[in-house]
C-alpha cells in the first residue's frame, strides 16, 4: 500500500484544477451545500471529532478553537484565513492554492457558517501575485455561482469574503500581528489575553486558521470524521502537506498520513543528491529546532517531534547534507529573523541584532569558545520575553546547532574563517555530477 | 493633490470592501504604487484625506512594508532569494552575480529605469530552489547564468515567461494594480502545478493509489 495519501492534492495534475469547473469535477462544492443543512454546532463537533490539527505550525485541534466563538452574543464574528505563508523553508499553502483555491473557499464556507461569521477575509502575502490573481478570479467565480454573497442557495446564510493582500512582513503570519495588518496597523503582535476568540478583528469573536487546515474541512465533512481520524497517529490525525527542499534529489509536496519519517520521505525523493549524507535538517521551517541524521525514524507527527526536542511546526522539511556550513546557514536565519523583527518589544528587537553581529563574527573566525556560552547567554536572555514567538523562533537555530554541531564553530576559529567551499553545496554543482 | 477619476473610483471600491474603512490602507498604498511607482507624498496625502487619517497614520503603515517603496524601482523588479536554503543552493551566487551584470547594488536601478534588484526573503517556494521573483512572478530553479539571460530579456523587450505565472511579467506599476485586489484577467494563463508540487501525486499514483 502506498504510503501516501493525496486528498488535497489528489487532482493537481488536471490542467483546470484551479478552476471552478475543474474542482466541481471532482465533488468540489457538494461537501458545503451538506455542511449548511445541518445544525453550526453539528459542523463544529463533526471537525472536532476528526481530530483535525492547525497545519499553520501551532497545531491547536481546528474544531476546538471554532467552539470557543461565544454564541448569541449579537455581535459580528469574523473567520479569516491566514495565507501569509512565509516561515522559511514553508512552501505549501502557495502551490495549493495556485492549484486549487476553491477548495479553501468552500472550506471558509463551511467554518463561517459553523462559527456564524458573514463576513471572511483571506490575509494572502504581498509577493505572489499569480495566486493573488487565480484567488480573485476563484472568489469572482464562487459569487457568480451563488455560493458566496447573500441568501446563499436559498439558505438564509449570507457570506461576503474579501481578500486581503499584504505588502511584505513575515510577522503578519502572527495572527494578532495579522489583524491588527488586517485593521490598517503597522503589523504588531497584541498581548494576549484577550485571544481572537473573544476580541480579535475590530475587537469582535474572530477565528484565524491555516490555509490548509481550511482546505482539509471540505473533505472531512464529505466523507466523516472516522475517514479523517482513521489515517495519522494516536493524537495527530489525518493527512498533511510535507514540503521536502534543499539537498535531495528530487524536491517536492508529498501527502501522507501523519507520522510518516523522514527516511520514508527521502527516499521517496530519490534520496540525498549525488549520494551524499544528510547533515541537518528541519521539521517545520527554520523556527523549529534543527535535527539530524540520528532522527531520521521519528515520526512526523505533533509529540514524536516535540519529545525529539523540537516542533513539527509547518513540515517544512529543509535538508542540507555535508557540503553545508552550519555556521552560514544559522547566520542567514538569524540575519532573517533581525530583518522581520517588528520592533515592538526589546529582547527581539535588541537581542537579534546582536547575534548577528555575534555569528557574523564567528562565521568569519572572529572569536573565541567563551563567545559561545556569551550567544547562549543572549539567546536565554531574548527567549520566551516577548509578546510572540518570533523571538523563540531566533534562538532555536543557535541553540539546537550549538548542542549538534560545537566543532563546527570551534573549527572556524582554528581555521580563521569558514572551512567549506560555499559552492559545494550549490545546485550548480549538483547539476553538473548529475549530467 | 489629485488623481484620475479612474483611481478614485478605485480608491472608493477598495474602502467598499471593509467593515471599516481603515483596513483599506494596504490596497491603497497598493494602488498608489500602480500610479506613481512608488509611495510618494502626494499618495499618502490622499489617502489620508480620503480615510480621515493623518499623513503620520499613513506614513506609519507604509513604512512598515517591504513591498512599499519609498523611490522609484525598475518596470521589472527583480527580487533574488537569500534566506538561507535559496542561499545555499545558489542564491548567493546568483544576487552577486546579477548585481556584478547589471552594474548595480541592493536596492538600486539601472539606468535605464528597466531593472532593480533586492535580496528578498523566503518566498514560498524551496522546493524550486534558487528562486527568482520579477514583480512577484516565480522563475523557478535559477542559475546565475539563467538569471544573467532573464534580466538581460526583460531590458531588451522580450519579457520571458515565469515558470509558475501569467504568460508574461506585467510591469511594476501593473502589478500593483493586481495587488490592490483588482483581478487583471490573466488567471486562467500558465499552468496549475510545477513538477516539485505533483512529485508526491505522481508517485503515488504510480504506487497504484486510487483517487
Amino acid at each position: 500500500m502506498s504510503k501516501l495519501t493525496p486528498v488535497l492534492s489528489a487532482h493537481w495534475d488536471d490542467k483546470d484544477s484551479f478552476t471552478i469547473a475543474g474542482y466541481s469535477r471532482h465533488g468540489g462544492y457538494s461537501s458545503f451545500k451538506k455542511a449548511l443543512a445541518m445544525e453550526p454546532d453539528a459542523v463544529i463537533q463533526i471537525v472536532k471529532d476528526s481530530g483535525l490539527r492547525g497545519r499553520g505550525g501551532a497545531g491547536f485541534p481546528t474544531g476546538t478553537k471554532w467552539g470557543f466563538i461565544p454564541q448569541g452574543d449579537n455581535r459580528e464574528h469574523y473567520f479569516v484565513v491566514n495565507a501569509d505563508e512565509s516561515e522559511p523553508g514553508t512552501c505549501k499553502d502557495t502551490p495549493l492554492l495556485m492549484a486549487n483555491p476553491h477548495v479553501l473557499i468552500e472550506g471558509i464556507i463551511i467554518g463561517s457558517y459553523a462559527v456564524r461569521a458573514n463576513h471572511a477575509f483571506i490575509y494572502i502575502r504581498g509577493e505572489v501575485s499569480h495566486v493573488v490573481r487565480r484567488l480573485l478570479q476563484a472568489i469572482e467565480d464562487a459569487y457568480k455561482a451563488g455560493f458566496l454573497g447573500k441568501n446563499i442557495l436559498g439558505t438564509g446564510f449570507n457570506l461576503e469574503l474579501t481578500l486581503h493582500i499584504g505588502a511584505g512582513a513575515y510577522i503578519c503570519g502572527e495572527e494578532t500581528a495579522l489583524l491588527d495588518s488586517l485593521e490598517g496597523f503597522r503589523g504588531q503582535p497584541r498581548l494576549r489575553p484577550p485571544f481572537p476568540a473573544i476580541a480579535g478583528l475590530y475587537a469582535r469573536p474572530t477565528v484565524v486558521n491555516n490555509v490548509e487546515s481550511v482546505a482539509s474541512v471540505p473533505a472531512i465533512i464529505e466523507k466523516g470524521a472516522e475517514w479523517f481520524s482513521s489515517m495519522g497517529s494516536e493524537k495527530s490525525k489525518g493527512f498533511t502537506l510535507y514540503s521536502l527542499s534543499g539537498h535531495v534529489k528530487n524536491p517536492g509536496q508529498f501527502e501522507a498520513p501523519l507520522g510518516i519519517t523522514l527516511r520514508e520521505l527521502i527516499d521517496l525523493a530519490g534520496g540525498i543528491r549525488n549520494g551524499n549524507k544528510l547533515k541537518f535538517w528541519t521539521p517545520g521551517g527554520s523556527s523549529t529546532p534543527i535535527l539530524t541524521s540520528e532522527h531520521l525514524d521519528i515520526p512526523l507527527d505533533y509529540e514524536s517531534v516535540d519529545a525529539a526536542g523540537s516542533m513539527l511546526g509547518t513540515k517544512a522539511l529543509q535538508i542540507f547534507d555535508e557540503t553545508t556550513c552550519i555556521l552560514r546557514a544559522v547566520l542567514r536565519w538569524t540575519e532573517f529573523y533581525k530583518h522581520e523583527s517588528c520592533g515592538k518589544c526589546t529582547p527581539c528587537r535588541e537581542g537579534t541584532w546582536w547575534l548577528v553581529q555575534m555569528l557574523g563574527n564567528l562565521e568569519n573566525g572572529v572569536g573565541t569558545e567563551e563567545d559561545l556560552a556569551k550567544l547562549l547567554d543572549i539567546c536565554e536572555n531574548i527567549g520566551g520575553r516577548s509578546f510572540c514567538a518570533l523571538a523563540d523562533g531566533a534562538i532555536a537555530p543557535i541553540i539546537s546547532s550549538l548542542k549538534y554541531f560545537r566543532d563546527d564553530y570551534l573549527a572556524h576559529f582554528k581555521n580563521g574563517g569558514c572551512p567549506i567551499d560555499p559552492v559545494a553545496s550549490t545546485l550548480f554543482v549538483s547539476a553538473k555530477v548529475g549530467a | 493633490m489629485s488623481y484620475d477619476e479612474k483611481t478614485n473610483g478605485q480608491m472608493d471600491a477598495i474602502i467598499a470592501r471593509y467593515p471599516r474603512s481603515r483596513s483599506a490602507i494596504m490596497p491603497m498604498l497598493h494602488l498608489i504604487q500602480s500610479r506613481d511607482g512608488f509611495v510618494t507624498p502626494t499618495g499618502i496625502e490622499f489617502i489620508s484625506e480620503k480615510l480621515g487619517l493623518t499623513t503620520a497614520e499613513v506614513y506609519a503603515v507604509a513604512t512598515f512594508y517591504s513591498q512599499y517603496k519609498r523611490k522609484p524601482v525598475g518596470e521589472y523588479h527583480v527580487g533574488v532569494c537569500t534566506n538561507t536554503l535559496c542561499a545555499v543552493m545558489g542564491g548567493d551566487a546568483i544576487f552577486a552575480g546579477l548585481k556584478d551584470h547589471l552594474g548595480v547594488g541592493n536596492d538600486e536601478v539601472t539606468n535605464d529605469g528597466k531593472i532593480s534588484v533586492e535580496h528578498i526573503e523566503c518566498n514560498a517556494a524551496c522546493d524550486y530552489a534558487p528562486v527568482v521573483m520579477v514583480n512577484w512572478e516565480f522563475f523557478d530553479n535559477q542559475t546565475v547564468e539563467s538569471a544573467k539571460t532573464l534580466v538581460d530579456d526583460l531590458r531588451s523587450g522580450k519579457n520571458p515567461a515565469p515558470t509558475r505565472g501569467a504568460n508574461k511579467v506585467s510591469t511594476f506599476k501593473e502589478t500593483s494594480e493586481l495587488l490592490a485586489g483588482f483581478n487583471d484577467g490573466h488567471a486562467e494563463e500558465g499552468v496549475q502545478a510545477g513538477p516539485a508540487t505533483l512529485l508526491g501525486l505522481k508517485i503515488a499514483k504510480e504506487m497504484g493509489a486510487q483517487l
